[in-house]
């Protein structure tokens, strides 16, 4: 298999084609910056996702989408119109070279092309196409649309967030697909694994639904075992028969804490309300001030706390919290080892202390640009091979050149008619 | 023919514990490999002690929580502060395993002579995939945590609900399951790197990272526009109408609607039989939707509220407008979508009784990937992986149930 040049990542023996839209944008992210060979195929004039906020200084330009940056690192990039002749001729040439399809359109989209996985396998018979789709490949849905909030719906999310006298409510910045698609990414690696062991390719079906639903901690097993549809609460959360608070006023913003009881209250507690009595403001808490771990973990079961108890207890907390900033919190909290962490907002995780210890954020070239713009760097830190940013993200058909002239051998001349017939 | 597993013969020994080590061991295990997890009756895992419990009676094996997490496992006691237990969990390591897993704050493996360093020294094949909330290193990787502050940490909480009102936080401990796909990433690439060179590698990964992989563009809008991303309740950039709206019946009973283009809005104001107001030149653009929404929504929910969830959806999705029930977790239990995939799986657990597993939610089409056998009751397993894994006598067994290093 040709390659531009040789990559030392986990992957860099894989090449990856890339049609998806946003609903698929993080799988080949996440494969590329392992060291695949990802060739991200947009339509002739650039890719949809190009169109998502927020943008570089606020430049609404299909050049300048951080959205669009943020999620195709590592990439390289065509343009490409399989919907013509030309286009998908030219898509079958590489698909010979390729070891994975990742797609994102409605299921039945590629087969009506005749670009399916049973044709592509008859091309490439090690060929792994990764589909990721709404609800999946099959199934009464299967032709539905779904954005992200539909998605966050019928996945169980949006029952269970948000405030009780409003509507159920949403993240404000949208993820399921960006879940759907991480998720693809390991289900993507498994298949390739399968084939390292076995020879054969497969097809791979990714449902958003599904993976949504995978963030909803036991929505499913609460109605199953017990007949409870769990319900929204604003900041709180029901642990059994009581509500319990997760979300903390304070000075400068909100702090993270849940009471709870028995393990968790046995970690948090005892230094807590020390530093209550030191500060004069026990509370509710005034007769437990001599209780240690173990009166915590025996005594407190979160599961049977009335909640006037509960209640009482946060109100105290409030109270002690109110003239305190988050980051005077939380280092107390590292420093007597209490479960408190801030409410961050993206400025502070911008600045984040343990983020930059660990040298998260990564500078990259835009030469485009002429200057370096820090990324989130990787979500892993692994041994044998670098984990990198490769380079930026490709401008529209940033290597036409490179893949059609240089690798696949079209002329110049033969270059001039593809563009003109919209193929590429 | 029976589908294959794709990791028939992979041995992971599993001394996660809480979410998202667990969940990704357990997908493992649906997906063929054979997992061993080790866990303690001195520190039971937090899950078996949470709700929710089978016909609400606490028990140790009788939550639902834990089981989900750690099904098609095999499950055994030790108690790793004794030597005689350690010795046990580096037999199944150096004896046995191709890959350790764990989730504990960083000094607890070495604090059991299970340092990576030591491990992979003996064991140069050995794949350790080690995940924490904030990682195995830097000054506050050592504060205890969970998912449940962890999506606080991780920048979700400020961002849901209501900008008039304070941050509502967001279902489950939403940090952990954003690092599961990420953990079995890691793990898969690094099985196919030793599959080619035969080399092992530690892998660590830290909640927070991963979960800010979700929050980059805004992130990145701070740093270069200076912006700092606000909680905006239902509405979107890219869509209008675009929320949740009451509908027809008794208690919770919503959809959410989303129209993102001009064709869209046309069907949308076509299903709801073109009143009026939908000839209003405000409504007639996205930009003009946008300054109205308030307006707009009170007219959209207008509608919504002569049918039921399901009606509206049916409706909307028949005319390409997308729309989706809020659904309740009795609703997803029966959702045909996801009985359609087989994504609840029931399988007898000898106290819970026959109750819903769940596969990782994709599918292949060549090989299976569904859990096989519910979750092991405290215990459950100590003498067929002592005996029939590890080749232990019956006395050495006795020795160390004596001693107390199965506890």
């Amino acid at each position: 298999m040709a390659k531009k040049k040789k990559r030392e990542g986990l992957l860099s023996d894989y090449r990856i084609l890339d049609l998806t839209d946003h609903k698929g944008i993080y799988c080949a992210k996440v494969l590329a910056d392992l060291g695949a060979d990802v060739i991200k195929l947009e339509k002739p004039g650039g890719d949809a996702t190009r169109n998502i906020a927020p943008f570089y200084k606020d430049i609404a330009h299909p050049e300048k989408s951080i959205y669009w940056w943020a999620y195709n690192t590592s990439k390289r990039g065509i343009t490409l119109n399989i919907e013509t002749a030309d286009g998908k001729d030219i898509f079958q040439r590489l698909v010979k070279t390729a070891d994975v399809v990742v797609e994102s359109f409605l299921p039945g989209y590629m087969d009506g092309l005749g670009l399916g996985y049973a044709a592509l396998s008859e091309l490439n018979p090690g060929i792994i196409m990764t589909s990721i789709s709404s609800f999946g490949q099959t199934g009464p849905y299967k032709d539905w649309k779904a954005d992200d909030l539909v998605g966050w719906a019928m996945a169980g999310q949006a029952y269970v967030t948000g405030d009780d006298d409003r509507p159920p409510c949403q993240v404000s910045f949208p993820h399921c697909y960006l879940v759907a698609g991480c998720h693809a990414a390991s289900a993507t690696l498994a298949a390739l694994y399968y084939r390292e062991m076995s020879g054969e390719g497969q097809q791979v079906d990714v449902s958003m639904q599904e993976a949504v639903l995978w963030t909803t901690l036991l929505l499913v097993q609460f109605w199953d075992v017990m007949k409870i549809n769990l319900f929204r609460a604003g900041s709180k959360r029901s642990m059994g028969t009581s509500l319990f608070r997760l979300a903390f006023p304070c000075k400068d913003g909100y702090v993270g804490f849940l009471i709870a009881g028995g393990q968790l209250a046995s970690i948090s507690m005892p230094p807590l309300i020390k530093w209550m009595e030191e500060e004069g403001m026990l509370g509710a808490f005034e007769d437990k001030k001599d209780w240690e771990a173990k009166d915590w973990m025996q005594k407190v079961d979160a599961w049977a706390l009335a909640q006037e108890t509960v209640d009482a207890w946060e109100n105290s907390l409030i109270n002690f919290f109110a003239n305190k900033t988050k980051s005077e919190i939380y280092e107390k909290a590292r420093e007597k080892g209490m479960i408190i962490y801030p409410v961050s907002t993206t400025k502070d995780l911008a600045e984040n202390a343990q983020l930059k210890d660990r040298d998260f954020y990564v500078e990259v070239e835009h030469p485009e640009l002429g200057e370096t713009i820090t990324y989130a760097g990787a979500p892993y830190k692994i041994t044998e091979a670098p984990w990198r940013i490769w380079r930026r993200a490709p401008l529209i058909g940033e290597h036409n050149q490179e893949i059609y002239e240089e690798e696949l051998g079209f002329s110049k001349d033969e270059m001039r008619l593809l563009k003109e017939s919209g193929a590429i | 023919m029976a589908k294959k597993r794709i990791f028939e013969g992979l041995k992971i020994a599993d001394f996660t514990w809480l979410g998202v080590g667990p969940i990704a061991m357990k997908f493992m295990a649906n997906m063929g490999a054979t997992v061993i997890h080790i866990e303690s009756y001195t520190r039971p895992d937090i899950c078996r002690v949470s709700a929710p419990y089978k016909d609400w009676q606490p028990g140790i094996n009788r939550s639902a929580f834990f089981a989900v997490y750690n099904d098609s496992k095999y499950g055994i006691t030790l108690n790793l502060r004794m030597p005689q237990a350690q010795e046990v969990a580096k037999k199944i390591i150096n004896n046995w395993a191709d890959v350790v897993a764990d989730a504990h704050l960083p000094g607890i493996m070495e604090k059991f002579g299970l340092d990576n360093e030591t491990l992979r020294k003996e064991k140069p094949d050995l794949i350790h995939v080690a995940t924490a909330l904030q990682g195995k290193t830097g000054p506050y990787s050592t504060m205890p945590g969970h998912g449940m502050v962890g999506v606080s940490l991780g920048g979700f909480t400020q961002i849901t609900g209501w900008p008039d009102r304070e941050p509502t936080v967001p279902f489950g401990a939403l940090t952990d399951f954003l690092t599961l796909p990420h953990m079995v990433t890691a793990l898969i690439a690094a099985l196919i790197h030793r599959k080619k060179t035969g080399k092992g590698q530690y892998i660590e990964l830290s909640q927070l990272e991963c979960s800010v992989q979700f929050l980059a563009p805004p992130i990145m809008d701070y740093m270069i526009n200076g912006r700092i991303l606000g909680r905006m309740g239902n509405r979107s950039t890219h869509a209008s109408p675009h929320s949740v709206y009451r509908c027809k019946g008794e208690g919770e009973k919503w959809c959410a609607i989303a129209v993102s283009t001009d064709e869209e809005w046309q069907s949308f104001c076509n299903v709801i039989g073109n009143p009026e107001w939908t000839k209003d030149s405000r409504f007639a653009t996205f930009l003009g939707r946008k300054e109205n929404e308030d307006e707009l929504d009170v007219f959209v929910e207008e509608w919504t509220v002569n049918y039921t969830p399901e009606e509206v959806m049916r409706q909307m999705q028949a005319a390409g407008v997308p729309a989706g029930v809020v659904e309740s977790s009795e609703d997803l239990v029966a959702d045909p979508q996801l009985n359609h995939r087989g994504t609840h799986v029931i399988l007898e657990h000898p106290e819970i009784g026959p109750h819903i597993y769940q596969p990782p939610p994709y599918r292949f089409s060549k090989t299976l990937n569904k859990p096989t056998m519910p979750a092991p009751c405290l215990g459950q397993h100590n003498e067929y992986v002592l005996k029939e894994i590890l080749g232990m006598s019956d006395d050495e067994v006795a020795d160390l149930l004596i001693a107390g290093a199965l506890e």
